[in-house]
């Protein structure tokens, strides 16, 4: 593929672009899915192509295509070019690229089995044991299972030298039971809702994830929430569970930190930021014991976000966002990090594929758990009145990402620090700042969970990103609670 | 552009290299471009072009699906290799159709209106300067205004077809245009987007006045109490809330009891001024005249006079359906040319959605003054489903909230959170104005018309 690259490279210099960058990505997919007993989808999907982008007269140009061939690959470098040509009529400033060192690697997600090695009959064997099982539980009238796989290979090289070989695996799997009965429909998900699990690993996620040994459970808790009490409306103490503190923190945290949002880059579709310039390390935005990271680098976990490189060639680093509280950075790129007064980006800036301009996105925004050995039964037991809520059922956040409104799959009333009777329908809802100065305790490592968000969409035409979130079981004080159905 | 003809050739080459009963493969790709504005300059500025084909092979009730933009013979022969592979593992299906014949395709044809062309020469050969020539007139506007703008316009042509080993064959091609505009004030911001497959019919100056008055005159936004108001719906912000609903107008959908329309068809469910249909020749509409296995889409009513009267079809679920207890329950049952590429579990949704006009059709400034106090909202935003039976909506608006005082803006509005049920909305019509050619960013674009409704119901308001 260097051929291939240097050809995008060489044309575009030759004609006059300041810097040139270019991505030739081979990605492979499959998808599995059953629904109620039978195959819903065997799918297998392959795409090649090279992505080029260009400063020319200081404005930005890209350009994709399909045809790899030399002919091919000029074409789309000139047009990249010409692209670039066309932004410089509506520019003010020059692009300036915060400086980075060239590098010469090879990367590959550390992965015990590929899942692409793993027969197609054991996988749909598998997700029809679970179909089978969930649907075992009368009551329930629907299940549906799937298990996704991705490979993405990528070859970089940019004009001042880089040129990375990287290589990155993904797998993806989850259930879920529904029950319609009378006006309502209940559902249950595990290990997650919305897909599931996600993380950068191979097959042997699969297995960690005990998922048949769990299906039964959640049959029977979507049957059972027809007979739970409607979750009450007014001001309580909640106790998140780890998924859904996971959507909390990539909704209030990981975007808003989006230095693109920041600066009105996304204003038109993803919107803006309520983290103008000034609130860096001028803003209390957790209590105490909120310590966020946004950290890309493989000892952080398989998260969705771990990395090598970014997709302009910056090495994978953590960046800490909140410590202790206080709000101290943003997720930055090399064109953006000098409005913050950094000398190099934070290297979040990547792509949904070849055809895709790289763009700021989260890498894994992790809250980190607790110092002090805390489980979640411990910590229902510290609490003597509230409501712990699991597993997400809807999520809205609005353009600025401070006012949120977020329902749950499922959740129980604590009393005297005891879990007593299921709730249906458990939904809170605040101000983005206000939210995370109320937790007063969140449990310790071994409760904590790296969770993937495979689906976050930004930009235009939009990018669907897989993002990675660690968090453990944590509590809030004085949440609204139940305004979902408020005047229902 | 990849040509018919071309197409063929290589669905020729697949066919030879498949052992399968049955092979029906899937053309798409094109070439498109997007020029992007933010801050009053070009921020990004991409252009893009792929073609790739899908193939389903079958052997007598098992079939699968691979793809792939890797054209040349060694990757058809491996794509073909692949859907083979996933598709002879598993057990037959009973329900799985045979792909279907010209002839077929044909008989289930009632409805014989072709649709407009929707390629346009004039689309296909914009070029990045007409671009950046349309972008420098917005930020001109926003420039005159001392406001920031931000947004898009894009341009793509298009090509879609399907062809099947039993001789069925179609072909679609498309050019589209589009437009979107932020303009942002300090403390308020105003919105437009408009789209057509004719880049004649978009005039990026019209819209960025738009939204530089809402801009302006949002400005300073009030908070005001949550509770229920009068809202004066513009039609994107219809669009956006209505879309919700019509994943559930699918037999599937039915059969899977997931829809909000479970022993709901042929009820009143909304107001007896409701009528929506769904039809692929509609003037306004775009998209190709076919659905996932190349049957014609179908001109099917929905609702009417707030009646739900029938669902849309793939071929496989309308067999399935007339086998069902419930298909007693599902109205109107056949194939109205609305499944989703084959295997799925979806089944097929409603793409093409038509309001229908009202009888005395009121324009947005009309349905203002006629309202002592309301909210004329222009957009919503992040809407999502809380109640999947009820039909229970959350999300925000945003870019152009107004409170309307007797009969008239009384300025801009702290935007509200609402939680409102779709039926409880629909039933609660009093006014609509002439539908048009809507587009949002939480639907598909429909034909929808501006909407007053009462007692929508804003539970939260945010700080800005």
């Amino acid at each position: 593929m260097k051929d291939v690259l240097s050809w995008a490279l060489d044309l575009a210099t030759q004609k006059g672009a300041s810097y040139v960058d270019a991505r030739v990505v081979d990605d492979r997919s499959r998808s599995l899915a059953t629904k109620n007993g039978k195959v819903g989808h065997a799918s297998d999907a392959e795409s090649l192509g090279i992505g080029i982008r260009v400063i020319a007269d200081g404005a930005w140009g890209f350009a994709a295509a399909d045809d790899l061939s030399r002919r091919g690959v000029e074409a789309a470098a000139a047009r990249a070019f010409a692209i670039a040509k066309a932004s410089a009529q509506v520019k003010r400033e020059n692009i300036k690229l915060a400086p980075e060192r060239r590098v010469t690697a090879d990367w590959t997600t550390p992965f015990q089995i590929d899942p692409f090695t793993i027969s197609i009959e054991q996988n749909l064997d598998l997700l029809l044991k679970i179909d089978a099982e969930l649907r075992s539980v009368a009551g329930v009238t629907l299940a549906e299972t799937s298990m996704n796989f991705r490979r993405e290979e990528q070859w970089f090289a940019s004009s001042e030298g880089s040129s990375i070989h990287q290589t990155k695996y993904s797998t993806g799997t989850g259930y879920a039971a529904y029950a319609f009965a009378s006006t309502e429909i209940m559902k249950r998900s595990y290990p997650n809702s919305f897909g599931g699990q996600w993380q950068n690993k191979g097959y042997e996620l699969i297995a960690e994830l005990k998922l048949l040994e769990n299906a039964r459970r959640v049959g029977e808790e979507a049957v059972a929430l027809h007979k739970a009490d409607q979750c009450p409306e007014g001001v309580n103490t909640i106790v998140l569970d780890s998924s859904q503190l996971g959507l909390q923190i990539h909704e209030s945290v990981g975007h808003p930190i989006e230095l693109d949002r920041v600066l009105g880059m996304e204003a038109n579709f993803a919107g803006t930021s309520f983290l103008t310039l000034d609130k860096l390390r001028n803003l209390r935005y957790g209590s105490d014991l909120v310590n966020v990271v946004a950290d890309a680098r493989q000892e952080h976990g398989p998260g969705l976000g771990t990395f090598g490189f970014d997709d302009e060639g910056v090495p994978a680093q953590c960046t800490p966002i909140i410590t202790n509280g206080q709000f101290m950075g943003y997720l930055s790129s090399r064109e953006t990090a000098h409005t913050i007064g950094e000398s190099r980006s934070g290297g979040t800036l990547r792509a949904e594929g070849w055809n895709r301009l790289p763009m700021i996105r989260m890498t894994n925004i992790s809250i980190l758990p607790g110092e002090n050995p805390l489980t979640l039964d411990q910590l229902i037991s510290d609490t003597s009145d509230g409501i712990y809520m699991e597993t997400n059922k809807s999520w809205s956040i609005d353009d600025k990402r401070y006012n949120f409104q977020f329902g749950c799959e499922i959740g129980w009333e604590i009393k005297n620090g005891k879990r007593t009777r299921m709730l249906k329908n458990p939904s809170y809802s605040g101000i983005t700042t206000e939210f995370w100065n109320s937790m007063d305790a969140i449990c310790s490592r071994d409760q904590w969970t790296l969770w993937g968000t495979p689906n976050c969409g930004k930009g235009q035409p939009q990018q669907i990103m897989g993002t990675g979130h660690g968090a453990a079981p944590a509590r809030f004080r004085k949440i609204k609670v139940g305004s979902a159905y408020k005047g229902a | 552009m990849l040509t018919r003809e071309q197409a063929s050739d290589i669905f020729d080459r697949l066919k030879k290299y498949s052992t399968a009963d049955e092979v029906e493969v899937y053309f798409y790709g094109g070439h498109s471009a997007l020029t992007r504005f933010a801050n009053n300059v070009i921020h990004q500025n991409v252009a893009e072009q792929n073609y790739g084909v899908s193939v389903r092979t079958a052997f007598g009730g098992r079939t699968a699906r691979a793809s792939t933009n890797k054209l040349d013979d060694e990757s058809l022969k491996r794509v073909v290799a692949a859907s083979e592979s996933l598709a002879k593992v598993q057990r037959p299906d009973s329900d799985l159709l045979p792909v279907p014949t010209t002839q077929e395709r044909d008989a289930a044809n009632l409805y014989k209106t072709n649709a407009p062309s929707r390629h346009f020469a004039e689309t296909a050969a914009i070029t990045p300067e007409d671009r950046a020539a349309g972008v420098k007139k917005i930020v001109d506007a926003a420039d005159r205004h001392k406001l920031t703008t931000a947004g898009i316009f894009s341009s793509s042509e298009s090509v879609e077809g399907i062809f099947n080993s039993r001789g069925l064959a179609d072909w679609h091609t498309q050019t589209s245009a589009e437009i979107s505009i932020t303009m942002l004030a300090e403390d308020s911001s105003g919105w437009q987007k408009a789209n057509s497959p004719d880049v004649r019919n978009l005039d990026p100056v019209v819209l960025a006045d738009v939204a530089v008055r809402k801009a302006t005159e949002s400005a300073s936004p009030r908070e005001v109490s949550t509770g229920k108001y009068t809202v004066v719906l513009e039609p994107a912000a219809v669009l956006d809330i209505v879309g919700f609903m019509f994943w559930d107008f699918g037999g599937q959908a039915l059969l899977d009891e997931r829809s909000f329309l479970n022993n709901r068809v042929g009820g009143q469910l909304f107001g007896e001024n409701i009528n929506i249909h769904d039809e692929a020749a509609h003037r306004l509409q775009s998209g190709a005249p076919f659905d996932g296995e190349g049957m014609r889409r179908q001109r099917v009513p929905l609702v009417e006079k707030g009646i739900v009267k029938s669902v849309v079809y793939a071929r496989g679920t309308a067999a399935k359906m007339k086998k069902s207890e419930l298909a007693s329950k599902a109205g109107p049952i056949a194939p109205t040319g609305h499944g989703f590429l084959l295997p799925n579990e979806m089944g097929e949704m409603p793409v093409n959605i038509v309001f229908g006009e009202p009888a005395n059709p009121q324009s947005v400034d009309q349905m203002i003054a006629s309202t002592d106090r309301g909210v004329l909202v222009t957009r919503l935003w992040y809407i999502r489903e809380v109640d999947p039976y009820e039909k229970i909506l959350t999300g925000m608006t945003r870019d152009g909230t107004f409170l309307i005082e007797n009969g008239r803006l009384a300025g801009g509005l702290r935007n509200f959170r609402f939680n409102e049920s779709l039926i409880h909305m629909l039933s609660n019509v009093d006014a609509m104005g002439v539908p048009v050619r809507a587009s949002g960013e939480e639907s598909f674009d429909m034909v929808v018309p501006a909407m007053k409704v009462r007692d929508f119901n804003f539970t939260e308001v945010t700080k800005f």
